[in-house]
């Protein structure tokens, strides 16, 4: 049977118009009803009925109401949004891995793969010799990502339906969350980097409206805010690329890549190639949230927690990855904008890193540690291993969702605290969740066989034999740290001793299995997909990096003895090991307070002085951004506004001010000068104009 | 009785023969109809533009081949023509759906109101039609006049007379320069057909005085447009206007510039076209700075679409810029024109949807609607906040809505044409456009609703908007027979 590949995105698009419309129209009669009970309750003190006769004028009052102190939903009602949203991206993972699988199989088969299926949709636009179609495309990389974005997110979706029972806007949250798989899957199987875009705005938006989710949480606003700013810088560049790779190969479909693999035989780099790299990467920098443009991630997590997981850990941010990925062959032409990819994903890793060491909320903890982890991706990018990178971002996706929906059940369980201070001790009273989140913790360490030893062991591996020396320390560095932060993360909430308050501790409960499950079927991948790609070291043939090499370009390929690489692996395991040492010997003991939950770690945390004030405040980026560069923009920009609208004229008038108050006539001047002043400016235009011509 | 033109021209101007009639008549009926059944006359309004725009084929088919010339070069009827002429029967019809209730609850009498709709919609029609400065212009004035009343509707409003003070005097302004801008042309050419303009200019010489002139017209032309430096007017007068007006100011008569712009620039003063580019692509740049930029601060609704929309003018100047760059083989070699032509319909679309949600936004005062009215909308109103994400969307150029496939194609022909500076600043521009047209989206979706602005229950409203919903989107997703129906009207 062939399922077209037009469904995978249609299924949740389906879902979302299914779930908005019940949404709508049930939350249409809900105030239909609270206002006419509100009628009846006030009746004939209002003459504005003749405007709002169906019910949205007053409707306001009923919907408050009900949003803030009125029953929850009708079980019948979330059932459906539950079903439906879960139905459309369970059907759409079916018709992904139905089409994936056979593919892979058949690819991993013949030798060097076989060809990109290409199924053109309808014809979008045609433009001048640029012709853009609605088409998409099955090829190893697109295989891969929409294999992995549809489980992963079918599993999210079922952990929501027990997260968000008690939330207010059950259906639109569903509702969104299918819009989101809609544009993610779009972004994925495109055939063109134009309809690509459609996927990336859309995702964009997603996010911000589920980062908004919270909407009367004023900090859900600033992130929101935050998100938005940055996400234009990274589109403005993502634009100006699309346009540039029109210009350089005359199509934005991913023939350009076949293109631009045969042009690196010539050889052929220009300015042209460079900016067109950097342009995209800025891009990739904006969605993937790298230095200096990773501000917004944090803050994203405000949004509820499945959000994180799906939106900003396992898929929509791994988007920039997968463009570089989708583009090597182009950055390929041009090592140095490769380079420049390297030192961002590495700088970011280590970065990130540093602020992970400090942070107290578990999902601040999480989140940089999904900063840190992108930037291992953009690192492997950057040393030309573009399928280690790829394979990096597909094992983070299992482990990293796993944690964070165990966050979100921790936080469950912890009644909405998120402060790890308060926590402690809680393994025994959440077996479940405790145990699926150590596997996964223990996966992101890197240690062996777990997934995330494959895939960071590879990308350092890379790093050291493309003779990047230092990047591969930074690399390693961070190895160690992320050890450290995520065994500190562990032992702080599960180990020791509760530090919150008795009648919290009470309360605390394990979740229920619409929850659990998708714990434990993400605890299993963190432990299995990682021997997709087992090292020829090891034994294996590292099946996952050759399947995808018909997608991706290589830029310079090195080999390492099996020797340095048992060395190198000693070497990470080691390092790593030691940081969860560290991480086991100054949490989770005994006598820890809220206040200092390790006295070792505070001793040493007042020895490093100032340095461990900085990370602990996040190196003052967020202070410094808003110093040096967002009071002075809002400043110029109140300039402006007073500029354009009222400066010119208001100066005017209160520079003489004094000659107004004479004589009444001026203020007559003044007053109407408003249009003698637009006429001025008009007459100053011809002018300059017609002198221009004059002068030619 | 001998005619200076043969009978059979007065039928290429059918249409706009009709609908002169309807309205003249309708204003007569004015003055005997009541108050309370003045929804009548309305009514009759939508079936005159309706009777014109049927009648539209059939001057076509009358006319035998396109393009028809009439009245001694003064008129012509082309596929360029029918284009606009239709979009401008489509602009008025859906102010006058704005209008049923904005005006039938005010304390003005609306007959007048929907004849001199009409007759500014007449004025918009010869206007793609012209082919002559001269009735080029008296159709231009014939538009103008019409809408200086307009403007000035509501005349106990003091905003809205101002708006109309403003727009009177700027406008007489304009005219007066290119009035004389056209004189100098005709100075050096000896000539004021296009036609003749064209062949003038290929022949002479370069001449100081013939390029004053093109430059005083290019002046008259950029106000009309609303363009930076001559865009000061738009602010305030669509601030001020009654708001269908100011959504009708906002798309008609700059579709109908829009058109006489492409008609003069290209048919006339084609052959110079490298004299005036730079002057073009100069206030292309200011205006999208200007536009953009000065929307960022902008709390008052109807200001922010206005600047908006000179935003939105400086990106369609990029497309009569790359007016003729090349099209795949077998095209016509006008990819700009017809990427304005798209554009203009999704803007047509786009900027009617928006103002409609505004038309239905009842404010506190008259012209005080503010981004915080929007505030809570989609508790109060799922459907609308919905839509209006989507327009403001398309506004920004966000996929898959018109607008993103109109603004795309305008910057692929300004890349073919050799400007990639104006589209560098074009993409850096729609990135800040989104900052302003999301604090609507923010107020509707992000902050709660004081309950206090009510929303009018107006069907009218309601389907006009839909149906630009429905557009924007629709070609978004299927913008290719658009496509090829502007390509098609181009053909010669």
């Amino acid at each position: 049977m062939n399922l077209p590949l037009w469904l995978i995105p249609a299924l949740p698009l389906a879902g979302f118009l299914l779930n908005g419309s019940v949404a709508l129209f049930s939350g249409w009669r809900r105030a239909r009803k609270a206002t006419a009970a509100w009628r009846e309750a006030h009746p004939g003190d209002h003459g504005h009925d003749e405007h709002g006769d169906a019910g949205h004028g007053p409707g306001d009052h009923g919907h408050d109401d009900h949003g803030h102190h009125g029953p929850f939903l009708p079980y019948g009602e979330r059932l459906f949004y539950g079903v439906v949203g879960v139905l459309s991206v369970g059907l759409a993972a079916v018709v992904a891995l139905a089409n994936a699988v056979p593919y892979a199989l058949a690819s991993t088969a013949s030798e060097g793969g076989i060809g990109p299926v290409v199924q053109s949709v309808w014809k979008w636009m045609a433009a001048g010799h640029v012709s853009i179609d609605m088409a998409f495309r099955l090829d190893p990389l697109s295989a891969m990502m929409v294999s992995f974005v549809t489980f992963v997110g079918l599993l999210i979706h079922v952990f929501s339906v027990g997260y968000m029972q008690d939330e207010e806007g059950y259906g639109r949250y569903f509702a969104y969350l299918n819009l989101f798989m809609f544009a993610m899957l779009t972004l994925i199987l495109a055939d063109s980097l134009v309809v690509l875009f459609i996927g990336w705005e859309g995702v964009g938006l997603c996010s911000y409206l589920l980062i908004g989710y919270y909407y009367d949480k004023d900090f859900a606003h600033a992130a929101g805010k935050k998100a938005f700013v940055t996400n234009r810088i990274g589109d403005f560049g993502m634009v100006l690329g699309i346009f540039g790779i029109l210009a350089l190969f005359g199509t934005a479909d991913f023939s350009f890549v076949d293109m631009a693999k045969a042009g690196a035989v010539n050889g052929t780099a220009s300015i042209t190639v460079y900016a067109v790299c950097l342009l995209l990467f800025l891009g990739a920098v904006g969605k993937s949230a790298q230095v200096p443009l990773y501000v917004w991630l944090p803050d994203a997590m405000a949004g509820p927690t499945p959000v994180s997981a799906l939106i900003h850990a396992a898929t929509m941010v791994t988007a920039g990855v997968y463009l570089v990925a989708r583009c090597s062959a182009v950055f390929v032409l041009a090592p140095d904008a490769l380079t420049l990819v390297a030192w961002v994903g590495a700088g970011t890793a280590v970065f990130a890193a540093t602020i992970g060491l400090a942070q107290n909320d578990i999902k601040k903890v999480l989140a940089y540690s999904t900063v840190s982890q992108l930037g291992y991706m953009f690192l492997a990018c950057g040393v030309g291993a573009f399928g280690v990178g790829m394979f990096h971002v597909f094992t983070h996706a299992f482990f990293k969702a796993c944690l964070f929906l165990g966050s979100g059940s921790v936080i469950m369980a912890m009644h909405h605290e998120q402060d790890m201070r308060a926590m402690g001790g809680l393994g025994r009273k959440v077996p479940r969740t405790y145990l699926t989140m150590m596997v996964a913790t223990v996966a992101i360490a890197g240690i062996p066989p777990l997934a995330g030893f494959f895939s960071k062991d590879q990308i350092l591996g890379a790093a050291f034999a493309g003779g990047h020396l230092v990047l591969f320390a930074i690399g390693l560095l961070t190895a160690g740290m992320t050890a450290f932060y995520m065994f500190r993360l562990a032992r702080m909430t599960f180990y020791g001793e509760f530090r919150g308050t008795p009648e919290a501790e009470k309360r605390v409960h394990e979740s229920p299995a619409t929850m659990t499950i998708p714990l434990i079927v993400l605890a299993a991948g963190s432990i299995l997909v990682g021997f997709l790609g087992v090292p020829e070291a090891l034994g294996g043939a590292n099946r996952f990096v050759s399947f995808l090499a018909p997608s991706l370009a290589t830029a310079h390929p090195h080999h390492l003895s099996h020797a340095t690489e048992y060395v190198l692996m000693a070497l990470s395991v080691g390092v790593a090991a030691a940081g969860i040492l560290l991480a086991w010997r100054w949490y989770g003991q005994k006598g820890a307070t809220p206040e200092v939950p390790s006295a070792a770690a505070q001793a040493f945390y007042e020895k490093t002085g100032a340095l461990g004030r900085l990370v602990e405040n996040k190196w003052y980026v967020d202070e410094g951004i808003e110093a040096a560069v967002l009071s002075p923009f809002r400043r110029i920009g109140t300039f402006l506004w007073r500029g354009f609208d009222s400066l010119v004229i208001d100066g005017i008038v209160n520079a003489s001010a004094f000659l107004v108050e004479l004589t009444g006539d001026l203020v007559r001047f003044f007053t109407t000068g408003n249009v003698r002043n637009y006429a001025l400016s008009f007459t100053l235009g011809v002018l300059v104009l017609a002198l221009y011509v004059f002068l030619r | 009785m001998a005619l200076p033109f043969p009978l059979s021209d007065l039928l290429v101007i059918l249409p706009e023969l009709i609908l002169s009639e309807l309205a003249l008549g309708i204003l007569l009926w004015a003055a005997v109809v009541k108050r309370e059944r003045e929804r009548a006359l309305a009514w009759a309004s939508l079936a005159s533009l309706a009777i014109a725009a049927a009648l539209l084929p059939v001057a076509a088919s009358f006319a035998g081949e396109l393009p028809r010339s009439a009245f001694g070069g003064m008129i012509a009827l082309d596929g360029f023509s029918l284009f606009f002429k239709a979009l401008t029967l489509l602009a008025a019809a859906v102010t006058i759906l704005f209008s049923l209730r904005f005006v039938g609850t005010s304390p003005y009498p609306g007959g007048e109101y929907y004849a001199l709709l009409l007759l500014t919609t007449v004025g918009m029609m010869f206007m793609a039609s012209g082919t002559h400065l001269v009735s080029i212009y008296v159709a231009l004035e014939l538009m103008a006049l019409s809408q200086y009343v307009l403007a000035g509707y509501f005349k106990q409003e003091t905003k809205s007379v101002e708006a109309a003070a403003k727009y009177f005097v700027l406008g007489a302004f304009s005219s007066g320069v290119l009035l004389y801008g056209l004189s100098l042309v005709y100075g050096a050419t000896g000539t004021l057909s296009l036609g003749g303009v064209s062949a003038a200019l290929e022949a002479a010489p370069r001449s100081t005085l013939l390029m004053v002139g093109v430059v005083l017209v290019a002046c008259g032309m950029l106000f009309k447009v609303a363009s930076a430096p001559f865009h000061v007017w738009a602010p305030d007068v669509y601030e001020g206007a009654p708001t269908p007006v100011s959504a009708f100011f906002a798309v008609g008569p700059k579709l109908a510039a829009y058109a006489i712009f492409a008609r003069i620039f290209f048919d006339g003063f084609g052959p110079r076209s490298d004299d005036w580019a730079p002057v073009l692509a100069a206030s292309a740049a200011l205006t999208m700075v200007v536009g953009n930029v000065g929307a960022l601060m902008q709390t008052n609704v109807k200001r922010l679409l206005g600047y908006s929309s000179i935003g939105h003018a400086g990106y369609a100047l990029l497309g009569l810029l790359a007016y003729r760059a090349g099209g795949a083989a077998g095209q016509p070699e006008a990819f700009g024109l017809w990427a304005i032509l798209f554009y203009l319909t999704a803007y047509l679309l786009m900027t009617f949807g928006a103002f409609g949600l505004v038309v239905l936004l009842e404010a506190k005062g008259y012209a005080t609607e503010s981004v915080d009215d929007f505030n809570g909308l989609w508790k109060r109103n799922p459907l609308a906040a919905g839509a209006m994400v989507v327009f403001l969307l398309s506004l920004a150029g966000i996929p898959p809505t018109a607008g993103f496939v109109g603004k795309y194609l305008l910057f692929s022909a300004a890349l073919k044409a050799g400007w990639p500076a104006l589209v560098v600043l074009g993409v850096l521009m729609s990135a800040v456009s989104l900052f302003y047209y999301f604090r609507i989206v923010r107020a509707m979706y992000l902050v709660d609703g004081e309950g206090e602005v009510r929303w009018r229950e107006e069907p009218a409203v309601a389907v006009a908007v839909g149906l630009c919903f429905a557009g924007t989107l629709a070609f978004g997703v299927l913008p290719q027979p658009l496509i090829a129906l502007a390509k098609s009207c181009l053909l010669p």
